[in-house]
């Protein structure tokens, strides 16, 4: 076993795994620091999960090496580690305060601490009543907050969670965005794979983009968003003079209505040159790209339209 | 290191403990317990089937020291009357020129174990005299007088004197062998009904997807011992419960408990053995069961692979039955070397040597195999079912190995 002393809750170097010759995962570096709220981005099939396994301890890698929390045996860390798998699973005939105890139990947590903070913990998430109920007597978005809550119980310093809000309706997606917001509090780090953007860029200081088993893009939010100038839509009463020079030759009207990229010199010069020039101004916002449009800057249109497939799907899933 | 292992034997607790009480407090624990009624009544058929099979094997031998004309005359009648009433009806002769017709130690001559011997026929063809144990003497005294009256070619009854002792060398070694195939036959039967259980244990865990949040928790093997111990409690509950209710049963009915013969090593250790032997067969098999069930993906799978399972164990029982009067043999000593046999092959020991030693270092050999089946099992799971890659404590090793 080797360990690392590193400030990084996950590191991973050249990672590779394959199924069967084919190539799921392909070299993955990552690192993500302590104490963040992180995000891995890409549709279904991508390699997220195999990452996060591999992550884990679940599974080895075939190639290359990945340290959590500073240790290259992760099972050997387990302790201060929560993981809730995105293919959720609880013992049916057990009852809910004592599943969050078991999961516990697992992770170090002496039982009867883990039934008396159980017991707590779904009174504090309002559900109380249900904590003397067998897993098979509650409802799916009950049995999944008990599993969350089986994930937290023994206060860990790591919180690993795959595809969490998949299957949740929009009340309890709520509820995890809180309950993730109030564990970052706390200084522990959470990491949290999606095909749902919208999650990421409401919670994330930092993400990951996978797309084909690779990593395109990794680091800050804000700096993802960055590599896209800002969209300009303009509403003109003229549709021609010597403004048209201040914005790019190849935009053609939609009407009155034209969208482009903001120029390089920026805001206040398109601005002076539109009223100088006579654009004769209906109206004009500008927007910054948000991280869907990164998305597809950066992983392409294929897979962004296969993510958004995937999104649709899942709330298609959540309706019925 | 010690701090993994720790974690492990911590770990797999946790898994038993979740196991033992949910297969406990389930209402289907209730039939289990019901289930042994259906093997009592094959115990029973076993046994009455043991003790012919021991009839069979054990060939009883009458020592003849008669004069040397005597001698040959008794085998001629027996030869005579053999090819009427066939070969076993009479028991082997086994001429004893060494000792004089006439002495008196008849008894120690038997006592020597060596022999084999169950009784001896001395004085005269008129007026035998057989000595051996109220058992054998009762038995084979008609077939002497029978013997002796046609030796003579004489219609006047043969009287035969009888001697009796209260035990010989032969009757003592075959009441333990008596033993040896009770014991072994209880601990076959308690493992081929509890040792299969075995086989479906991971199912739940695999379509539950629990499977997935105990493998990034604790260590796989911890999850294999774990499911082991609690399977293992749960057989010795129920073994508990029976061993209980036979007892009870058969003081009801007036069972004469001071009759059973006595085992090598005597009844307390016999018992003890009978517990540690049950409980390695059990984790033996077991871990090997868990292994090959736990590459099954489907309940169905399972089921296809008890068969072949209940063949390769009925093997093995063959195997320990076949060796339990060849002692020292090497079909004896294979039998007690291969670990899925050795807990057998060793009760049946237990019961004819008194050798305590030996107990040890199988039950130690036993153990290490069962944690070697586990490791083994733990790999091609990681690798088969899991898919893992090489593991990276492995690839450390590797690396330390070629001081990388």
């Amino acid at each position: 076993m080797t360990s690392i002393t590193t400030e990084n809750a996950i590191e991973a170097r050249q990672i590779v795994k394959r199924f069967d010759g084919d190539t799921a995962v392909d070299g993955i570096d990552l690192t993500i620091k302590r104490g963040s709220i992180f995000g891995i981005l890409g549709p279904n099939g991508a390699g997220k999960t195999t990452t996060l396994r591999m992550l884990l301890g679940i599974i080895d890698p075939d190639e290359g090496e990945r340290f959590l929390l500073g240790s290259s045996d992760p099972i050997s860390k387990s302790h201060q580690v929560g993981y809730l798998p995105e293919e959720r699973g609880l013992y049916q005939s057990m009852k809910a305060f004592d599943a969050i105890a078991f999961m516990g139990a697992l992770r170090g947590l002496p039982l009867a601490e883990g039934r008396k903070r159980g017991r707590q913990m779904m009174q504090d998430h309002g559900l109380g009543d249900a904590a003397d109920k067998q897993i098979r007597q509650l409802s799916k978005g009950m049995a999944q907050t008990v599993q969350l809550l089986g994930t937290i119980v023994h206060d860990p310093d790591l919180i690993i969670l795959d595809e969490p809000f998949s299957g949740l309706d929009a009340l309890n997606q709520g509820k995890l965005e809180r309950l993730i917001r109030a564990q970052a509090d706390k200084g522990v780090t959470v990491i949290f794979s999606t095909h749902v953007i919208a999650h990421a860029e409401r919670l994330c200081e930092e993400i990951a983009i996978v797309a084909h088993g690779k990593i395109p893009f990794t680091g800050k939010v804000s700096t993802a968003r960055n590599r896209l100038r800002p969209q300009v839509h303009l509403e003109t009463r003229n549709l021609d003079g010597p403004w048209r020079s201040s914005i790019p030759a190849d935009c053609e009207p939609l009407g009155h209505n034209w969208h482009f990229t903001l120029p390089e010199s920026g805001v206040e010069p398109l601005l002076h040159a539109l009223v100088e020039g006579g654009a004769g101004i209906q109206s004009l916002s500008i927007e910054r790209p948000g991280l869907h449009d990164a998305f597809v800057h950066i992983a392409g249109e294929a897979v962004a339209k296969k993510m958004d497939e995937d999104a649709a799907r899942d709330s298609l899933g959540d309706v019925a | 290191m010690i701090g993994n292992f720790m974690e492990t034997i911590r770990a797999a607790f946790v898994i038993a403990r979740r196991d033992f009480t949910a297969i406990i407090f389930s209402k289907s624990f209730f039939f289990f317990l019901m289930g042994p009624m259906f093997p009592l009544g094959i115990i029973i058929v076993a046994g009455s089937l043991g003790s012919q099979v021991s009839r069979d094997l054990d060939q009883p031998v009458i020592g003849v020291a008669l004069s040397a004309e005597q001698s040959d005359q008794l085998l001629v009648a027996k030869t005579e009357l053999s090819k009427k009433l066939g070969d076993r009806a009479f028991p082997e002769l086994l001429m004893l020129p060494n000792i004089s017709p006439d002495a008196t130690d008849m008894k120690s001559q038997l006592d020597q174990d060596g022999k084999s011997l169950n009784a001896i026929m001395s004085g005269s063809l008129e007026a035998p005299l057989l000595t051996g144990s109220a058992r054998d003497v009762n038995r084979w005294k008609g077939k002497i007088a029978l013997l002796a009256e046609t030796a003579l070619s004489d219609t006047i009854t043969v009287p035969v004197k009888t001697d009796l002792l209260a035990q010989t060398g032969s009757s003592n070694k075959r009441n333990q062998l008596l033993t040896a195939q009770a014991g072994q036959a209880v601990l076959i039967l308690l493992t081929m009904i509890l040792a299969g259980m075995v086989l479906s244990n991971l199912v739940e865990e695999k379509t539950n997807k629990i499977i997935e949040i105990l493998a990034a928790a604790i260590p796989m093997d911890a999850i294999f011992l774990g499911k082991l111990f609690a399977m293992l409690g749960m057989a010795l509950v129920g073994i508990a419960v029976w061993s209980s209710l036979g007892v009870i049963g058969i003081t009801a009915i007036g069972g004469n408990w001071g009759a059973l013969p006595s085992p090598a090593v005597g009844w307390p250790l016999f018992c003890i053995f009978m517990l540690l032997y049950f409980s390695m067969a059990y984790l033996l098999l077991g871990s090997l069961f868990l292994g090959i069930g736990a590459m099954a993906t489907t309940v169905r799978e399972v089921q296809t692979l008890s068969m072949p399972v209940t063949m390769g164990q009925l093997l093995v029982f063959f195997l320990a039955y076949s060796s339990i009067t060849k002692l020292g043999d090497p079909i004896e000593w294979f039998a007690v070397a291969f670990p899925f046999s050795s807990p057998f092959a060793m009760i049946a020991r237990a019961a004819q040597m008194d050798n305590i030693w030996q107990h040890g270092v199988a039950l130690i050999w036993q153990a290490l195999f069962t944690m070697l089946i586990i490791r083994f099992s733990v790999m091609l799971f990681r690798r088969n079912v899991m898919k893992s890659g090489p593991s990276a404590r492995k690839n450390g090793l590797w690396k330390r190995l070629r001081g990388a």
